[in-house]
């Protein structure tokens, strides 16, 4: 990693990043950088213009439909503000939005489970590889497929679920159709679902962690929660906060599990999420203009939430490295 | 919970460093065999319900109902798979899948090498506005532009056909750009400056030079990928209303609401082990790949 002195090792790694187009030394030079930029901009002409068409024009088209009256055939109305001032005032949305960010309190949740777990299978331990692959297999499984498992495995009466703790002498609820116990059951899925990938995040920022650190705490006589505590902890703090911000867009746009868990957005619209909210107005109503609004303010209010911890995280950085 | 203790038992018995070394040793066996416990009963809770999804399928529609639950089914019922290849549009599903994902990630890991290569290693007026500019693009969440782009495909009419989920991405994937960027930073420029007086051609170095670098960068990404767009759900309802047409996840997601009615879950299970199966084979052939490459994703991000 340190650029040594010695010309020898510089081969391995260049030592700036991305050095300034050197200056043309015979006069041949210009026409080939013009050649080099040409085939340049031919080979990221694909990416530029996927960007341009799928990106960044519905995002703008998004921005004007957004202040529409419209169905989506036939022509736009423009309305101003009204779909914005509309959305103040409706119950449904705000519903959607409490339920979207309740759903968020699995994060933290999943978070403790899986340094946990990393922390655990840090140990040379018999079968931690088969360990990993199993705590990892609901992480690539279709979330169509794991949730019409849970929608069946939460059945009040023949549901898993309830068959285990009947082990316990508990009468589970009937999961999905009780307004109380439906958000709580989508969580816990969800975090069976995500543990594993977090553990192993986790796993391989454990695992980088210098030896000699823990070595030396040892012989200063920390016990195991301090070593965990005061290394452990830090040590893997940006894995964690990469986790955060980007759970925290994921479970913003949660809607698979929602859609099929609970099509009619449960008892009470109780499990009805921002995006299954967008989805039935745009594609069953047809209120294009108005679920368009709805998806503009929730890409603000990702964007203002992940900007928010990129902010805080900076000063938390800053505050553990000076 | 499992505390790991650290030695006193050093300062006690200074005189015999064998013996410590045991204690120590027995101490932390007992740890590991706790640990070991704990793992293995969460383990068992994140395989149970996959199991159980197995078991379901071969089930008889009355041993499904049957309390206490039956784990292994008297007579395991492989009809219902052969029912499923028959009588739903699993098997559509599966090929309208497999040209979905293998078409947009072959192709789309073409274009976004070819990107990285020119963003990471070549002269380009604007190139760290490029660079930025489609950085922007992540912060876009894909409801956001659902909308827009539902409208965009039926002008066209592309609604009910498998375009609107193939052309866009086959114009690359930004945070593949991104790794394979970073990846090729670490390759030093002098190559390509050889490579360039030697007389190579852009597309020579791209293809004989470049391309076997990034190989191994490529191939973990590309798996990634293709399980992302397998397990894909959102935008595939929005586009494909034929059964013939849809996605497998789709599939099997409308079986779900068909059969849920007569209580066959059997056949509900059994189209989801099929949903899952592909990729878990996937996941258990390059589980070496898939988990150091996922692990590169945190330490990077």
């Amino acid at each position: 990693m340190t650029s040594t002195a010695t010309p020898a090792t510089a081969g391995t790694r260049p030592p700036a990043p991305d050095p300034a187009p050197a200056p043309p030394r015979r006069g041949g030079t210009s026409r080939l950088h013009r050649t080099e930029k040409r085939w340049a901009l031919l080979f990221v002409a694909a990416p530029v213009l996927g960007y341009l068409l799928f990106i960044l024009y519905p995002t703008l088209f998004a921005l004007y439909a957004s202040l529409t009256r419209w169905n989506g055939l036939g022509p736009m109305q423009f309305i101003g503000l009204d779909n914005y001032v509309a959305l103040l005032g409706d119950e449904r949305f705000r519903q959607t939005l409490f339920n979207t960010f309740f759903y968020m309190i699995g994060i933290p949740i999943g978070l403790a489970i899986s340094l946990a777990l990393a922390v655990m299978m840090n140990r040379k331990i018999f079968g931690r590889a088969a360990f990993r692959a199993i705590y990892y297999v609901p992480v690539i499984s279709s979330i169509a497929a794991i949730a019409i498992l849970w929608q069946w495995a939460y059945n009040g009466d023949f549901g898993l679920v309830n068959q285990f703790l009947g082990l316990f002498g508990i009468d589970g609820p009937n999961w999905l159709a009780d307004p109380v116990w439906a958000k709580p059951a989508i969580i816990m899925m969800a975090v069976w679902k995500g543990l594993g990938y977090s553990m192993l995040l986790y796993l391989a920022a454990i695992q980088s962690v210098p030896r000699s650190l823990y070595e030396a705490a040892e012989l200063d006589g920390a016990g195991g929660w301090q070593k965990f505590r005061s290394i452990t902890l830090p040590m893997v703090q940006p894995v964690t906060f990469f986790l955060i911000v980007t759970q925290v867009i994921g479970g913003a746009m949660i809607f698979i599990e929602i859609q099929i868990m609970t099509p009619t957005g449960g008892p009470e619209y109780s499990t009805a999420s921002v995006v299954y909210h967008i989805w039935l107005q745009a594609f069953r109503y047809q209120q294009m203009g108005y679920a368009t609004a709805m998806s503009v303010v929730l890409g603000l209010l990702i964007l203002v939430i992940t900007l928010i911890q990129f902010r805080l995280n900076r000063r938390n950085a800053g505050f553990v490295v000076d | 919970m499992t505390t790991t203790t650290p030695a006193p038992t050093t300062a006690t018995t200074t005189g015999a460093p064998p013996g410590t070394r045991l204690g120590r040793s027995a101490r932390s066996r007992l740890t590991d065999t706790i640990v070991w416990v704990v793992l293995a009963a969460g383990a068992v809770f994140m395989i149970a319900p996959l199991v159980w999804m197995l078991s379901t399928s071969l089930k008889t529609k009355l041993e499904v109902f049957a309390l206490p639950p039956v784990w292994i089914p008297e007579v395991p019922q492989w009809d219902t798979y052969v029912r499923m290849w028959t009588d739903s549009y699993v098997l559509d599903g599966i090929k309208n899948s497999l040209v979905v994902s293998l078409s947009v990630t072959v192709i789309g890991t073409f274009t976004c090498s070819l990107a990285a290569f020119a963003l990471a290693k070549m002269r380009m007026p604007f190139k760290n506005a490029i660079f930025i500019g489609l950085l922007t693009g992540i912060m876009i969440p894909f409801p956001t532009i659902m909308i827009p782009q539902f409208v965009m495909f039926s002008k066209i009419g592309w609604v009910d056909t498998l375009w609107p989920l193939i052309v866009p991405a086959i114009f690359g994937n930004i945070v593949m750009i991104f790794f394979l960027r970073q990846y090729l930073s670490s390759v030093p420029d002098s190559l390509v400056e050889a490579a360039k007086i030697d007389g190579a051609s852009y597309w020579q170095i791209f293809w004989r030079m470049i391309m076997p670098i990034i190989r191994p960068a490529v191939a973990a990404q590309f798996i990634l990928w293709f399980m992302a767009v397998w397990n894909d759900y959102l935008a595939p309802i929005l586009y494909l209303n034929t059964p013939e047409k849809q996605t497998l996840q789709v599939v099997i997601a409308n079986m779900n609401v068909q059969y849920a009615t007569q209580r066959d879950y059997p056949l509900i299970m059994a189209a989801s082990v099929v949903a899952v199966l592909p990729i878990l084979v996937v996941f258990l052939i390059f589980q070496r790949q898939i988990i150091e490459s996922v692990a590169l994703t945190g330490t990077k991000g």
